[in-house]
């Protein structure tokens, strides 16, 4: 039932582009379309999935070259028909062991987010606004690893560029909701082939370059979705960075919404 | 009797540990020393101290949702024999499926959203010689059962052994003059501390809110601390004020509790309350106020929070409920850097006498497992006949260094 409530979404999902494209058969398509269109096929393709999880060792490097190392769990769950619960776990550095970072994005309201602290056993709520703010010390912000929902960015379609020696499309996003995000807008390379982010440069809000993100070690799951083994996020600004390495991608492991729920955190481990 | 149940606990602790073998061993250990800033008031007390505690924790998980969960607590201080304690924080075994679990054994459960009082949170007895805070509880033998059907979550808990607060002894800080008796200990309950309490919740989340509503009936874990002796104390030659003792009387409650947390933006509303129907009297208690965050200040990765919070309460027990009608103000500050380094600073003020306290609690990472803590507390101003005045010579600094594995 689930699965076909799904394939309803990616229908709909579908006749809208296909709506955009009969628009675009009239007259030559604006590049607000054309980069609407290119975002909402890479969605499309990332949809589905219904479930994932998979290992995360970030390294955070200061300008003097210093590292730190943390180690994380990650397990994701699409939902029916409003965005997407996650689950991060720390298993490193040893002082945070345990602790939790469960989100609820939203497709357009504002997403849940709360921390588990397991030495006071406490659940509290994130102000989840603060999608600025930095994850673990990284260059990551929480919008950045948050999942990405269609409707929280406006796009245009920039040109189309070799990058890597993939052909690809370069498109701009900007936030919907200005006042919360740390970006002006974010530009992102995109392969024609697959609809894969090769890389992203983020501009602060006096819109100077912040950060570049590349990907590296794309590799194709259950025969459908693909995942990035690294991603390495610069930030001009600091000179600092953070390298994330992904491992044990597993899809369809029968996570349930109720272990997305707040009342579950207590439970993990 | 009870040296003799913690010492089958943990017997039993180990013993599981040994038969299940491979499972994750974690926890810390850790040195203090607690420096303070003037001579102390009471007599007998030791001016500083230092100490050194451990808490290991071993947890297995079987594959059919069953794991077990063992983590023993001890610390060993150079002045305060009572602050020289062991306790067993969990051995409790759970069995859990999809939206319900089981679990027997010690356990610890957190109720509640504020942060300077913690007012509905129940379950477990504060160890409140580890720190004034309260925050450090004591395990609590419980047998909780939760269900979690569409709309929301309901946990029951059966409370079969009361725990005692801990107390300050005659060598340590921040005590009342008054060293509280642990010995002769009053309960309203015949059953004493076998008394069996019980607990029902019902949380659920909607929108931005997360809130949970409880009853609770069996022994309040606040005592109440009488003077057994008939002369007054203040025809007492002060000299000998300190040879007499507290003694702490633990009633029967029905309490009716409530938490609440909501976010909107950046900002972030708490709300706990209870009414308490005791031996004494009825009464209401409240405190609740925001945390509003500031992200990534001056540009930085920086975010700080302010916090203002308040409480209520209107027990009428001659100065023994510290927070009566208080205004808390916070400010919390979290570089987000990579040694994840934080600091909050808390003023506490008396709206109805002049009296005041600020905290400061500080940490930061060293390398890849070592936590470096510093909090000092200073008791500004109080007034005569209060709790807080019996502390105002215990203004103090301490510094914890923790190893983490």
């Amino acid at each position: 039932m689930k699965d076909t409530s799904r394939a309803r979404i990616m229908m709909v999902v579908g006749l809208v582009v296909v709506a955009a494209a009969d628009r675009s058969a009239a007259a030559e398509p604006s590049a607000e379309e054309r980069g609407l269109a290119i975002a909402t096929e890479a969605d499309r393709r990332e949809s589905g999935y219904g479930d994932s999880t998979a290992s995360l060792h970030m390294v955070l490097r200061n300008k003097q070259g210093q590292t730190s190392e943390r180690e994380l769990r990650i397990r994701t769950l699409e939902t029916e028909n409003d965005g997407t619960k996650s689950l991060c776990i720390f298993d490193t550095p040893a002082d945070v062991k345990g602790t939790i970072l469960l989100t609820h994005t939203h497709k357009e309201a504002e997403d849940d987010q709360w921390l588990f602290l397991p030495a006071l056993r406490r659940i509290r709520r994130i102000a989840a606004q603060n999608k600025s703010g930095s994850f673990m010390g990284s260059e990551f912000s929480y919008e950045d690893i948050a999942a990405q929902e269609l409707a929280k960015y406006t796009y245009r379609w920039l040109r189309d560029e070799a990058y890597d020696g993939n052909d690809c499309y370069v498109i701009e996003r900007t936030p919907v909701d200005k006042a919360n995000s740390g970006y002006s807008r974010q530009v992102a390379w995109l392969d024609k082939a697959h609809y894969r982010t090769w890389k992203v440069e983020y501009y602060d809000r006096k819109n100077e370059r912040l950060k570049t993100l590349t990907f590296k070690g794309y590799r194709q799951y259950v025969d459908r979705f693909w995942r990035a083994r690294q991603m390495d996020m610069v930030n001009h600004q600091t000179g600092k960075s953070t390298t994330l390495t992904w491992s044990d991608f597993t899809f369809g492991t029968g996570l349930k919404e109720i272990d997305f729920d707040r009342h579950s955190l207590t439970l993990l481990r | 009797m009870h040296i003799r149940m913690w010492a089958a606990a943990l017997a039993i602790g180990m013993s599981i540990w040994a038969v299940a073998g491979a499972g994750e061993l974690s926890g810390w250990i850790a040195v203090e020393g607690r420096g303070f800033l003037n001579d102390p008031l009471h007599r007998g007390q030791d001016r500083d101290n230092a100490s050194i505690a451990a808490q290991p924790e071993y947890y297995h998980a079987w594959e059919n949702g069953s794991s077990f969960t063992f983590v023993p607590f001890g610390r060993l201080d150079t002045a305060d024999s009572r602050r020289t304690h062991a306790d067993i924080r969990e051995l409790n075994y759970m069995y859990r499926q999809d939206n319900w679990f089981f679990r027997v054994g010690v356990g610890k459960v957190f109720w509640g959203a504020t942060e300077f009082v913690h007012l509905v949170d129940i379950i477990n007895q504060t160890d409140l010689i580890e720190h004034i805070d309260g925050e450090d509880k004591l395990g609590q033998p419980m047998a909780e059962f939760s269900i979690s059907p569409s709309w929301g979550t309901i946990d029951f808990l059966l409370l079969p052994y009361f725990r005692e607060r801990t107390f300050p002894g005659r060598r340590g800080r921040l005590r009342t003059s008054r060293v509280v008796d642990l010995d002769d200990v009053i309960y309203e309950s015949s059953s004493k501390e076998n008394n069996i309490d019980v607990a029902l919740r019902y949380s659920n989340t909607l929108g931005g809110a997360d809130f949970g509503v409880y009853v609770f009936r069996g022994t309040s874990r606040d005592p109440l601390l009488a003077t057994p002796d008939l002369v007054p104390p203040e025809l007492i030659d002060p000299e000998d004020l300190d040879d007499y003792k507290l003694i702490p009387f633990y009633e029967q409650i029905n309490q009716f509790g409530a938490d609440l947390q909501y976010a909107s933006g950046n900002w972030l509303w708490k709300l706990e309350a209870y009414f308490r129907n005791g031996f004494f009297q009825d009464y209401f208690a409240a405190t609740g106020g925001f945390e509003y965050t500031f992200v990534g200040i001056g540009g930085s990765n920086a975010d700080m929070g302010l916090l203002c919070e308040y409480a209520y309460n209107d027990r009428d027990d001659g100065g023994q409920t510290i927070f009566q009608n208080d205004l808390f103000f916070g400010v919390r500050l979290s570089p987000n850097d990579a040694a994840s380094t934080h600091l909050l600073a808390g003023l506490g003020q008396d709206t109805e006498h002049s009296e005041n306290a600020l905290s400061i609690e500080a940490s930061r990472r060293f390398g890849a497992n070592w936590r470096l803590i510093l909090d000092a507390w200073f008791f500004l101003d109080t007034t005569s006949g209060s709790v807080l005045n019996e502390l105002r010579r215990d203004d103090f600094a301490r510094l914890e260094l923790a190893y983490y594995f």
